[in-house]
């Protein structure tokens, strides 16, 4: 028995999922989005969002006191709680945004746990019972989850990402294992409301995906905020507010484990439909359609880079394709950004990763706007290849670097030659006028340096 | 920890070197035994080398290309007990990649050539702004092909306006860019070994090329007719079986034809049996897979065999023995045979017969034209050891026998 009939099933409703689903639904297709939490998936729940409401509560408040500049104020204090309350606001009116907007695009959502009984039919399991779904064209956008280290499972102490969003008093101490972004912008947060951090990384250093050029000023910063960094080190177990590692103990009343995600394809029955995997995640072509026709796959489950925008670009493109419009993912470029302190952007190729590419980079300690802010740590770098003088990659890092991200993304995705950088007017003073002078730089005619 | 050294293991029919195909393997990668670490080729085939141990790469012995002599050391790999080895890895024992003399020259360093707009590399994505490619697709042009006006030949919308309105081709004032890109192949291999084998035949063998029309017509009927009878439950028959027919019957006469010419020992090896080699095409390159004993096989037993060793050759799968110990080629292209070719001879073979396209030509009869099935076929012979009398005999040999084909199968 089939309860309902849909053109367009998607499976969650993080950014990949719902703007695939209002993307079909705007381009007339019958839609269906099952989810068993609230629209927005990781990204507005528990992750991008939340995080980055913690992470300015943080800035401001440590602001206060080592702000310098000459302000001086006596002691602050933050309710955390209070501070949550202020995060879950701004998330339950983001996710409230997100239903309307499935609404709008004459979207069905229906909330509940999917699983496949075969390519066409799902089922959905909810409060309410179970409810069958069969469509003509299926996209998983499922997500990734947490890692769990098996010494150290998730509960009481032990926090994953989500829990730490949702702590409502400042820990003593925290120990936070794994160095990646994520560990990073929670861990720095949590020290700047007076915290204890310590990061423990079983790598050799931070941030082990991003050249050392980039990861430095983070590290100096850290070290400046009395942030302890062990790195090549191995986290054992934690008992009575201590953390044992193989390079000694670490007081730790909390610990947040963040040593990557994983996809969620377990229990929605994609074992079962036998799609072809690329290791744990599912493989997919230009279009993003698995090994079965009909069946399409989008965001964190088809493997990295897991970032939300480029979930949303996908969701966006498969609904195009579904209604059989000539899409196909030919973007050149998939911007990340670490919300770390100070900023990392990273878009398009690195330096040496491309054959024939050559870099040059340019300090924000050489940027009006950088000093005057009073952070002057950090650069911009370009990349270009030598053939052409087209722009192939650019990374930079510096205090609110992350409003950058798009010029870099918009310069590589139009084609720009390290040419039309230089001969168009950055505003002064800005920060961004550090990508114009790397520019500059990279033809041998620098004027600031 | 310690570190183990694999070998290159003794890959039989005594031979002292092969070449590193490929790596499947990099520094750093955890290994398995049992997984395969690297290929290597050898003049016959390619061999897959497995690991022994499980371990961690620590080195590599040599880039793809390079000769490794057999019992040298092809991997280093940090394994969690004692390894084989005390000392910390040193300079690979390698042979020198190819010969100095037979090396060629490297390329030229590729100088910029001034021109006002440089150039994207060959085969980078065209520059273009998302929309303009989103055009694209939906007009369905490869952008690829419309030269662009922009600064690095970046295309632009009034770029492939112009490009849709010329239909394809590039008219009036749009002009398309130079293309000044050099694209560096390393010939290693598979293209390699075909590179030395030619060389090596057209170098040592002069060749004497004939070169003869045949009329197809009688033989086609009866080659429908076969399949027709038996279709589904025998292999199909292609022209083929019937022209190794045709050689084994022609070379009885005349066993000088079927034959290896060690030209060292100046010795002519005639053989019994007739061994014949199809020149096939392979993903890799040209491969040349041998149907032993054809004078034994019937037309299907021939057919079956060359379709399974075709399949096999193409897939990669095919063994050494397979593709050893030919005594006479064959080479055809089927439908993009032309009219006549120069076929070089398969080494130390002294013969081989290319096949040319059939098409319907007019033939005067005496008194008007008719439409006949017409095919040349194209056969070189070494004339160090064959005369161009002989050469000529064996050629109309297999004329008479395919244009009267009721003789291929008629003893004596």
């Amino acid at each position: 028995m089939t309860d309902r009939t849909c053109k367009v099933l998607v499976i969650g409703a993080g950014p990949g999922g719902y703007v695939a689903a209002i993307r079909a639904g705007q381009l007339g297709l019958d839609t269906v989005v099952v989810d068993e939490g609230r629209p927005g998936g990781t990204c507005l729940n528990v992750g991008c969002i939340p995080s980055k409401a913690l992470i300015h509560a943080a800035d401001e408040f440590h602001r206060i006191t080592h702000g310098g500049l000459g302000i001086k104020a006596s002691a602050p204090e933050i309710d955390l709680g209070e501070t949550m309350a202020w995060k879950d606001g701004i998330v339950n009116r983001l996710t409230g945004g997100v239903a309307g907007l499935l609404k709008k695009a004459g979207v069905a959502f229906v909330p509940g746990r999917a699983r496949f009984l075969d390519g066409k039919t799902v089922a959905v399991t909810g409060d309410s019972g179970e409810e069958k779904i069969r469509a003509e064209y299926v996209v998983i956008a499922s997500g990734s989850a947490p890692v769990e280290l098996p010494d150290l499972a998730f509960g009481g102490p032990i926090l994953s990402s989500t829990d730490a969003l949702a702590l409502t008093d400042v820990p003593k101490s925290l120990a936070v294992i794994g160095a990646g972004y994520i560990g990073l912008e929670l861990g720095t947060a949590f020290a700047k409301l007076g915290a204890h951090v310590t990061i423990v990384e079983a790598q050799n250093r931070i941030l082990e995906s991003y050249d050392a050029a980039l990861t430095h000023p983070v590290s100096k910063r850290l070290e400046s905020r009395g942030v302890k960094v062990m790195t090549g080190a191995k986290a054992q177990s934690h008992d009575k507010g201590k953390l044992q590692t193989d390079q000694g103990e670490v007081a730790a009343e909390k610990v947040l484990v963040t040593v990557g995600r994983r996809p969620r394809t377990l229990g929605i029955g994609v074992e079962e439909l036998a799609l072809t995997l690329d290791g744990p995640f599912i493989r997919i072509d230009q279009t993003c359609q698995t090994s079965m026709r009909g069946i399409y796959a989008i965001g964190d489950v088809t493997g990295p880079p897991m970032l939300a925008h480029r979930a949303m670009a996908q969701g966006e493109m498969v609904a195009e394709h579904i209604a059989g419009k000539p899409v196909e993912w030919d973007k050149r470029v998939v911007p990340a950004v670490c919300f770390t302190d100070p900023e990392i952007v990273v878009a398009g190729a690195s330096p040496g990763e491309i054959e024939g590419t050559k870099s040059a980079e340019y300090p924000l300690a050489a940027n009006g706007r950088a000093l005057t802010t009073a952070r002057e740590d950090g650069m911009v770098r370009v990349v270009w290849r030598e053939a052409d003088r087209a722009v192939m990659g650019i990374q930079a890092v510096g205090a609110g670097i992350s409003e950058m991200a798009a010029n870099f993304a918009l310069a590589i995705e139009m084609g720009a030659r390290l040419d039309d950088i230089a001969a168009t007017i950055h505003a002064h003073p800005t920060q961004a006028e550090a990508l114009q002078e790397a520019s500059l730089r990279a033809l041998d005619r620098s004027l600031h340096i | 920890m310690g570190v183990f050294a694999i070998r290159l293991p003794d890959i039989g029919e005594g031979i002292a070197e092969a070449e590193l195909a490929e790596w499947k393997v990099k520094p750093g990668d955890i290994v398995r035994e049992d997984d395969i670490l690297a290929e290597v080729m050898t003049d016959k085939a390619t061999v897959e080398v497995p690991s022994t141990v499980d371990g961690t790469v620590l080195e590599l012995g040599g880039d793809p290309g390079a000769m490794l002599a057999i019992g040298s050391v092809l991997i280093r790999l940090a394994v969690s007990g004692d390894g084989n080895e005390s000392d910390p890895p040193r300079e690979a024992p390698k042979m020198p990649a190819p010969p100095k003399e037979d090396a060629a020259p490297p390329p030229p360093p590729t100088e910029p050539i001034e021109t006002v707009v440089p150039a994207r590399p060959n085969g980078a994505k065209p520059l273009a702004a998302p929309s303009v490619r989103a055009r694209a697709r939906e007009a369905g042009v490869d952008l690829r092909q419309v030269p662009g006006s922009g600064p690095g030949g970046r295309i632009s919308h009034d770029d492939l306006d112009a490009w849709v309105a010329s239909g394809g081709i590039t008219q009036g004032h749009v002009t398309r860019a130079p293309n000044t890109g050099v694209e560096d192949i390393r010939v290693i291999g598979m293209r390699r070994k075909i590179a030395e084998k030619m060389s090596l035949a057209k170098r040592q063998i002069p060749h004497i090329t004939i070169v003869e029309e045949v009329e197809m017509g009688a033989l086609e009927d009866l080659r429908a007719a076969l399949n027709a009878k038996h279709e589904g439950e025998r292999p199909k028959l292609t022209l083929l079986p019937f022209l190794m027919r045709a050689i084994v019957e022609a070379t009885r006469e005349q066993p000088g034809l079927n034959a290896r010419y060690d030209d060292e020992k100046g010795v002519i090896h005639r053989y019994g049996a007739v061994h014949i080699g199809i020149a096939t095409q392979t993903p890799q390159g040209l491969s040349v897979p041998v149907i032993r004993h054809a004078e034994a096989g019937s037309l299907w037993d021939n057919a079956g065999e060359l379709a399974r060793l075709a399949e096999a050759a193409r897939t990669g799968s095919i063994s050494r023995e397979e593709l050893t110990g030919g005594t006479i080629t064959i080479t055809s292209l089927g439908p993009l045979g032309a009219i006549a070719t120069t076929p070089i001879i398969n080494h130390p073979e002294v013969a081989i017969v290319g096949v040319n396209k059939m098409q319907v030509r007019p033939v005067w009869d005496g008194q008007q034209f008719q439409p006949r099935k017409m095919m040349n076929l194209s056969s070189s012979f070494d004339h160090r050891v064959i005369d161009g009398w002989d050469a000529a005999l064996f050629v109309q040999k297999l004329k008479t026998l395919l244009e009267t084909p009721a003789m291929l199968f008629v003893e004596g």
